[in-house]
């Protein structure tokens, strides 16, 4: 039952998408969301929707993994769609009692619920095609500037690596504690909430206690093998910027800035 | 003789919460304070290993084997005495001394950092600054010396324990060390995974000449080794080949522990004899049966 929690997602994969480099694909990320939420008019809204469009489709993600991931979300989207129907000023089409629905409120609500449905699709669409191990070690290396004006970011990556080295081994002991629990008449599913949290509390000391074991010896082990902190460290994964990924990034960006200028100076036709 | 390590009048006790106490000039501490100190984990330990002979490390627990252990590559430096290693005295530069003794302990689980198992491998070297091109070669080639290339880019957490066993090992011998030191490599591994290592380490032996130091409980793998040294109370009490040491069953049980099984038939038989596989076994009591000279 716990085995099938993950960190983040990950459809492996070989498609473009899948292959490109875990950094520009964030700097992409950035890129698009910047272009999204600058975004003013109908067409540029229409770019961004077709940009996004051709990348699920390349990456091969199914629509249906990516709607799986916005259900959490919908509440949010929801909302403030609904917010936006009631609240733009405007001239009424349909009113009753102190509500009046507006036709900017209806189209600002479709462009706000796009927007998000947009920014959610496309944050899922890079942890669906990037390991998450690759991600964190992308993040520490684009961070890695900060280094100088230090920002612990080696460290940071470091305790990422770990957390995820770890995930897989502390939830199979939680699964053999609880097993170990239920077989001693333990019972993790009924009752209250407070109930269910108390009996988490048998569950949750030795798991502890094996966790702060695990570190210690972990901690041994790494000196063991030389660790002294990121200083004067080298990688065998050296990742390097393939001409594809030089081209992803120039084009897309070149892109969104042009068509982003363009909506915010109005040239578009009306 | 070609000393690698050598081990001169070495003790060394573990701080203590009180004489930590006694540090911070609390009330001064009084004479009961101290009877409470416990034994020394290591007491006057002597003993030197030449290069490439392999060592068992045996005694009962809270003997002093894992403080021995970890004195090897200086995560622990001696009270009193002196640790050298490679012609190095242990509390010089610990990255140095690190890379001569490759430690490898109980619980693989808990010494695999990486999420892949190359990458795991590469830690050492990565630590120690090596150029990339240059891990790459030598993390294949330690993979490849304990025969787990195939998984390289596999999660070491969906690895068997005897595999992810190989895999530490593999971390280690990434430095190329001249000493590799187990402690109680097969205590958590099924029989398969036990053989597995046994196997492994004694191949690192015959092939790279690595001297190996190993900590174990079962005797039948300590029979293995050139050499068996048994600990006492933080003391080496005895000290020499397999045969030598388990024809000593009398003293070994007053130590806490047993012989191998051959060795245990052997003597229930009359036998004076200490023979370590099972032919030897057949054969010392064939021999005695008949009345022959047996080794
Ligand atoms: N971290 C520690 N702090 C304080 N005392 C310790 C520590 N580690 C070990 N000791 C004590 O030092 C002595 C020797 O311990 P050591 O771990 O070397 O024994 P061992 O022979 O490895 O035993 P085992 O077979 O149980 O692994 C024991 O009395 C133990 O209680
Ligand atoms: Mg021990």
């Amino acid at each position: 039952m716990l085995k099938d929690i993950t960190l983040g997602q990950y459809f492996p994969g070989t498609t473009l998408i899948h292959r490109l480099d875990p950094r520009a694909k964030m700097v992409l990320l950035f890129a698009f969301i910047t272009a999204l939420l600058m975004a003013n008019h109908p067409l540029t809204y229409g770019f961004v929707l077709l940009y996004l469009t051709v990348t699920v489709s390349v990456s091969r993600i199914k629509l249906s993994s990516l709607f799986r991931g916005l259900r959490p979300m919908l509440f949010i989207i929801v909302f403030t769609a609904v917010l936006n129907i009631f609240y733009t000023p405007g001239e009424p089409l349909v009113t009753f009692w102190v509500f009046k629905i507006t036709a900017e409120g209806i189209e600002r609500a479709a462009f706000m619920a796009l927007r998000l449905i947009m920014l959610i699709s496309a944050t899922f669409l890079l942890t669906y095609t990037t390991s998450p191990l690759a991600l964190s070690d992308a993040l520490a290396r684009l961070l890695s500037p900060l280094g100088k004006i230090r920002v612990p970011v080696h460290e940071f990556a470091m305790m990422m690596t770990i957390a995820m080295r770890f995930i897989p081994t502390i939830i199979e002991e939680t699964d053999k504690i609880m097993n170990a629990q239920k077989a001693r008449g333990a019972d993790f599913e009924t009752g209250n909430l407070f109930r269910r949290a108390k009996a988490l509390i048998p569950l949750l000391v030795p798991l502890f206690v094996s966790a702060f074991r695990r570190a210690d010896e972990l901690a041994v082990a790494m000196e063991c093998r030389c660790y002294h902190g990121g200083k004067g460290r080298t990688r065998m994964n050296q990742p390097h910027m393939a001409a594809r990924d030089v081209w992803a990034l120039t084009t897309s960006v070149a892109l969104f800035a042009g068509v982003t200028v363009l909506g915010r100076l109005g040239w578009f036709l009306p | 003789m070609d000393e690698i390590i050598r081990f001169e009048h070495v003790s060394y006790s573990y701080p203590t919460e009180v004489a930590a106490a006694d540090k911070d000039g609390a009330a001064s501490g009084s004479s009961e304070d101290r009877s409470v100190t416990p034994a020394p984990a290591l007491n006057g330990v002597s003993l030197a290993v030449r290069r490439g002979e392999t060592v068992a490390l045996l005694g009962h627990n809270g003997s002093g084997k894992s403080t021995l252990v970890k004195m090897l590559n200086g995560m622990l430096t001696p009270d009193t005495g002196t640790v050298t290693v490679c012609g190095m005295d242990t509390g010089g530069d610990p990255l140095k001394i690190r890379q001569q003794v490759g430690l490898v302990f109980q619980n693989p689980d808990n010494q695999i950092v990486a999420t892949v198992v190359d990458e795991d491998v590469a830690f050492a070297l990565e630590n120690l600054g090596v150029p990339p091109a240059e891990i790459r070669e030598r993390v294949d080639a330690a993979l490849r010396d304990v025969g787990m290339s195939e998984y390289k880019s596999h999660a070491p957490h969906r690895l068997s324990g005897g595999q992810k066993q190989r895999v530490a090992i593999a971390g280690v011998l990434a430095m190329n060390p001249t000493v590799l030191a187990l402690d109680e490599p097969t205590a958590m591994l099924d029989p398969k995974g036990r053989v597995e290592v046994m196997e492994t380490v004694r191949r690192l032996n015959a092939e790279k000449g690595v001297t190996v130091v190993m900590v174990t409980h079962h005797m039948n793998e300590a029979a293995l080794f050139d050499r068996v040294v048994v600990m006492d109370k933080g003391a080496v009490a005895l000290d020499g080949s397999p045969r030598e040491v388990f024809r000593r069953a009398e003293e070994l049980q007053a130590l806490g522990l047993t012989v191998p099984q051959t060795v245990a038939l052997a003597q229930a038989l009359g036998l004076d004899a200490a023979p370590l596989t099972e032919e030897e076994c057949a054969d010392a009591i064939y021999h005695a049966y008949k009345g022959e000279p047996h080794c």
